[in-house]
């Protein structure tokens, strides 16, 4: 069991994220695929935390889950915010910064 | 070993079906809960990694403190169904390609011959890796900058919650206003041409893109 | 320490400019004649400064008159040192006090001439900046700075040839003017060239002195003074560079009488005369412009045999005198050209002003001899002036054509070889001369009065109807126009006043070079052409009598001719026409040069400049350029703005992409 397959499932974590994102309409869903590509990056750091040896992985992983829930927060209060506006909760009606 | 090896592949088929339940599933709160699980699998997989805080600190802050607040915003806003009508095709049809190309990528290189020196089992780790004896002693002396930094972001996003979605007076009346206007332009989309955005009229009305038109066709 | 002379010859140039820019700037403040006032002044202060520079130029010994000052350096590099320097010698001083002392006159008279004009300041500040830039030309020590000044000569004459700027025809000409004078300048300026390149630098002394290491009658010598030639003709109105100059008679009669008689086109000659070294040093092209000088004042004389028009005529004569210029320094008579220079100033200024007010007399809607008769009783003054004029013009015996042309005819004689039969040509064209000087006086001032000579006599002055003299359509009386009024000699005081100067200028002028008594003029230009091979190649006193002897009869017969044809039998003219009608018609149309250039040049021109706005610009500036370039930018911000789509997931899509696009690469590189 060598660390290549932790770093494939990390890949393949990241490429379902990737794809939901570019797939799914609704923002919920579109902020729990970053989670997925978040988490994909986390077992990536770590993997190779592992096989280096050297802990600056593991605390890494552990700022990347604070930044994540740092993000969250945002994203969410903006889904709540745009809720409260009556908008439609769609990431295709969103288009302002057109041009 | 072998023990390690059956852990290990229960573990990443409960990742990959919790993601691929994310993308997939319709509803919102399910995509919420198949995440969760997601998380959960994830954590064994950090055990066997010998980070045993790290998984510790996923299962309790992550799947216990983010999901639960991904949890109250989806019954706040009540996530429906995917709202029905065009959508970007193109989107649609190109984003998972991308995906399986970079996977294809990074698949490549990793399991090729770009990235040696993962193909190893790693070297003997002494006891108390992942322990959080050892992560405390990297944060407070290697990584003190880093640390900080995080928790003032931390405190910046709590801020920024508070500011983003509190209740504005004067903008919402009973009823609640439309603070923008954004209007569902039918046989629009990425797609659309030039002419038929400014016919609609940008940030200067109808006075400028007319003027415009008149500019325009007496210079042709 | 500057030597007085150069600062004397330093306010003669500011004063002028002074008086430009004075009126040019103040205009609205400057009422009634005010600006004429101003832009005489300046004029005649400018006089009295020359004559400071005259004076104290005799003090210093006549070898070291050659007095240089500079201002500051214009242009130094290793091989090329060009200053802004002024070169105070005999020859300047000369040309000084003609362009001067005529200019003040014909300042002071069109105080009076153009009074009603609503362009009076302008005209002002016009003429003040020719005078400078004559002044300037007269006054350079280098080429560059005598460009400099043949340059704004060209514009000044421009600007006043076209003064009246709304009258069609006037602009016409001030545009075909322009175009003549720019051949001359860049002859010139190519000509500067090669000085530079021969002789090594563009200074007057520098390059004179260098030019006796060459050989002599070399081809490159030869093509620099054929193109000063050029130069000088086109400034002059020689031929083939002359149709500019009858054209420029659109311009008012001072402009006429000063920058196209006396001072401007007098340019050419001076140029001839400064560059002598290098014309001595190629007497091919010396040769080349004797023979053309020759071949002008024939030409011109014939035409002004025929000619209508009272400016014209006159207009044909200068050229055909600035012929008998080209020709005295051609054949390397400086002094003589030069002396007839100064007396042609005066009497063909006179006469312009005497036609001027003949003009006005008719009121201003024609100037056709035709429409002219008997005006002797009505305007005494115009006609003893005009008469004095002609006669200096014909070179009636004692008055001061009559001693400067000979000197020229008689020193071309001298000369020997092809120079004997150019002088043979200019005695018999001075017959001519003498015929249609005196033709014009008697057309126009004897014979049975006209209409307007009638209601002058009984006091009345001709009512001035605005109308275009030439062509006859309508015109206004605004600015762009000629004024309302107009002014006869015997009804004001200032035009009164320099006619007499002049005309006694004309009578006693030659008394300064009569052979074997007095030589002033030869004497003290002779500093500057110390140089020449034939400063003491002059011809004995004995052909020099004869000689005036000769263009005296000859001057006395066109006279006695003109008198016979056109006031004892007048129907002579008219048969003699009808017999010879073919070369009437010849001379009619000036020898048919102004429709052989519209042949050649014009139309041509003219289509090509219509094929350039049709297709070259529109298809290929427009279309290619402008609108190729404009049209790929608009493609490419088309394209730039079809990715920002505002939608969050074809952002996402391209980030996506583009981490594809580099994980590839590094894929591909790192094997």
């Amino acid at each position: 069991m060598s660390m290549t397959w932790f770093v494939v499932l990390s890949a393949f974590i990241f490429c379902i994220g990737a794809a939901g994102i570019l797939t799914r309409r609704n923002p919920l869903v579109i902020l729990l695929c970053l989670e997925l590509m978040l988490n994909a990056g986390n077992v990536a750091l770590l993997a190779f935390a592992r096989a280096h040896g050297d802990g600056a992985g593991q605390v890494f992983a552990l700022v990347v889950i604070a930044i994540a829930a740092c993000e969250v927060v945002i994203g969410l209060g903006l889904i709540v915010a745009m809720y409260r506006r009556k908008l439609p909760i769609d990431a295709d009606e969103m288009s302002e910064l057109r041009g | 070993m072998l023990f390690e090896q059956i852990l290990f592949f229960l573990a990443a088929a409960g990742a990959l079906g919790g993601a691929l339940g994310v993308v997939v599933l319709r509803n919102p709160f399910f995509s919420v809960l198949a995440l969760v699980g997601h998380l959960l699998a994830l954590a064994v997989l950090f055990l066997l990694l010998r980070a045993e805080f790290v998984a510790a600190a996923q299962v309790v802050v992550y799947a216990g403190a983010v999901m639960v607040l991904y949890v109250f915003v989806v019954a706040y806003v009540g996530g429906s169904e995917e709202p029905l009508g065009p959508s970007l095709g193109a989107v649609r049809a190109l984003g998972p390609m991308l995906a399986a190309a970079l996977l294809a990528e990074i698949a490549i290189a990793t399991i090729g011959t770009g990235l040696k020196a993962v193909g190893s089992r790693g070297p003997e780790v002494a006891a108390g890796f992942g322990s959080p004896q050892a992560i405390g002693a990297l944060f407070m002396e290697r990584f003190l900058v880093a640390f900080e930094a995080a928790s003032y972001l931390l405190l910046l996003a709590a801020v920024a919650a508070v500011v983003l979605a509190r209740r504005r007076r004067g903008l919402e009346d009973a009823g609640g206003e439309r603070m923008y206007q954004v209007g569902r332009r039918p046989g629009t989309g990425p797609q659309a041409t030039d002419r038929s955005s400014d016919e609609q009229g940008g940030y200067g009305g109808r006075a400028i893109d007319k003027s415009a038109a008149r500019a325009s066709g007496g210079s042709a | 320490m500057t030597p007085h002379a150069v600062s004397w010859a330093w306010v003669v140039l500011a004063l002028p400019l002074a008086g430009t820019v004075g009126i040019a700037l103040g205009w609205r403040s400057l009422g009634g004649r005010a600006a004429g006032w101003i832009g005489s002044a300046t004029v005649g202060l400018s006089f009295l400064a020359g004559l400071g520079m005259l004076t104290t130029l005799e003090e210093v010994p006549p070898e070291g008159r050659h007095l240089v000052g500079s201002a500051w350096q214009y242009f130094g590099s290793s091989d090329v040192h060009v200053d802004l320097s002024i070169l105070v010698d005999p020859l300047s001083t000369f040309m000084v006090l003609v362009v001067t002392g005529v200019s003040f006159l014909i300042h002071v008279y069109s105080i009076a001439y153009l009074d009603s004009d609503r362009g009076y300041a302008r005209f002002f500040s016009y003429l003040n900046f020719f005078v400078f830039s004559m002044l300037l030309l007269v006054l350079a020590a280098n080429f560059v700075l005598l460009i400099v000044g043949w340059a704004f000569v060209g514009a000044a004459s421009y600007l006043l040839i076209s003064f009246w700027y709304r009258r069609d025809t006037a602009t016409r000409a001030g545009i075909k003017a322009f175009v003549i004078n720019v051949i001359g300048d860049v002859a010139l300026v190519i000509a500067a060239f090669l000085i530079l390149d021969r002789l090594g630098t563009l200074d007057f002394g520098g390059a004179f002195s260098h030019v006796h290491a060459l050989p002599r009658d070399e081809g490159p010598l030869i093509a620099t003074c054929l193109l000063l030639l050029v130069g000088a003709f086109a400034k002059s109105g020689q031929l083939p560079l002359h149709p500019w100059l009858p054209d420029a008679m659109e311009g008012p009669t001072p402009v006429s009488a000063l920058i196209h008689a006396a001072t401007m086109v007098t340019a050419g000659v001076y140029l001839i005369a400064r560059c002598y070294p290098l014309f001595e040093h190629a007497p091919t092209a010396a040769a080349v412009g004797a023979i053309l000088g020759t071949v002008t004042l024939l030409f011109a004389a014939t035409v002004a045999l025929v000619q209508t028009d009272l400016k014209r005529i006159i207009a044909y004569s200068t050229i055909s005198q600035i012929g008998y210029m080209v020709l005295g320094v051609s054949a390397f008579a400086y002094s003589a050209g030069l002396f007839h220079l100064m007396t042609h100033a005066f009497f063909k200024a006179l006469l312009f002003m005497g036609a001027g007010s003949v003009v006005s007399a008719l009121g201003m809607t024609n100037e056709s001899i035709d429409r002219m008769s008997g005006f002797r009783r009505a305007m005494p003054f115009t006609f003893a002036t005009f008469a004095i004029g002609a006669a200096a013009l014909a070179g009636f015996p004692l008055l001061s054509g009559f001693f400067s042309k000979d000197e020229i005819l008689s020193f071309t004689l001298h000369r020997g070889g092809v120079y004997e039969v150019l002088a043979i040509l200019g005695y018999a064209a001075a017959l001519l001369t003498a015929f249609y000087a005196f033709r014009m006086v008697f057309r126009v001032f004897f014979g049975e009065p006209v209409s307007e000579a009638l209601s002058l006599e009984r006091g009345e002055l001709a009512h001035a109807e605005p109308r275009n003299p030439l062509t006859g359509e309508e015109e206004d009386t605004d600015v762009g126009f000629p004024g309302p009024e107009h002014h006869i000699a015997e009804r004001a005081f200032s035009m009164k006043a320099p006619m007499a100067i002049l005309a006694f200028l004309a009578v006693v002028g030659g008394l300064l070079a009569v052979p074997g008594l007095t030589s002033e003029v030869e004497h003290f230009l002779e500093p500057t052409f110390a140089a020449s091979e034939h400063i003491h190649d002059r011809p004995p006193e004995f052909e020099q009598l004869t000689g005036l002897l000769v263009g005296g009869v000859l001057a006395l017969l066109g006279i006695g001719a003109a008198y016979f044809v056109y006031v004892r039998r007048p129907s002579l003219a008219r048969s003699a026409r009808e017999r010879v009608t073919p070369v009437h018609r010849f001379l009619v149309h000036k020898w048919y040069f102004d429709e052989l250039y519209d042949c050649v040049f014009v139309r041509p021109g003219r289509a090509l400049g219509r094929f350039g706005r049709t297709t070259i610009e529109r298809v290929f500036v427009q279309g290619a350029l402008v609108g190729g370039a404009s049209g790929v930018v608009r493609a490419g911000t088309a394209f730039a703005r079809a990715i920002q789509t505002g939608y969050l997931r074809t952002y996402a899509l391209l980030l996506l992409a583009g981490v594809c696009a580099l994980a590839l690469y590094f894929l591909i590189a790192s094997r």
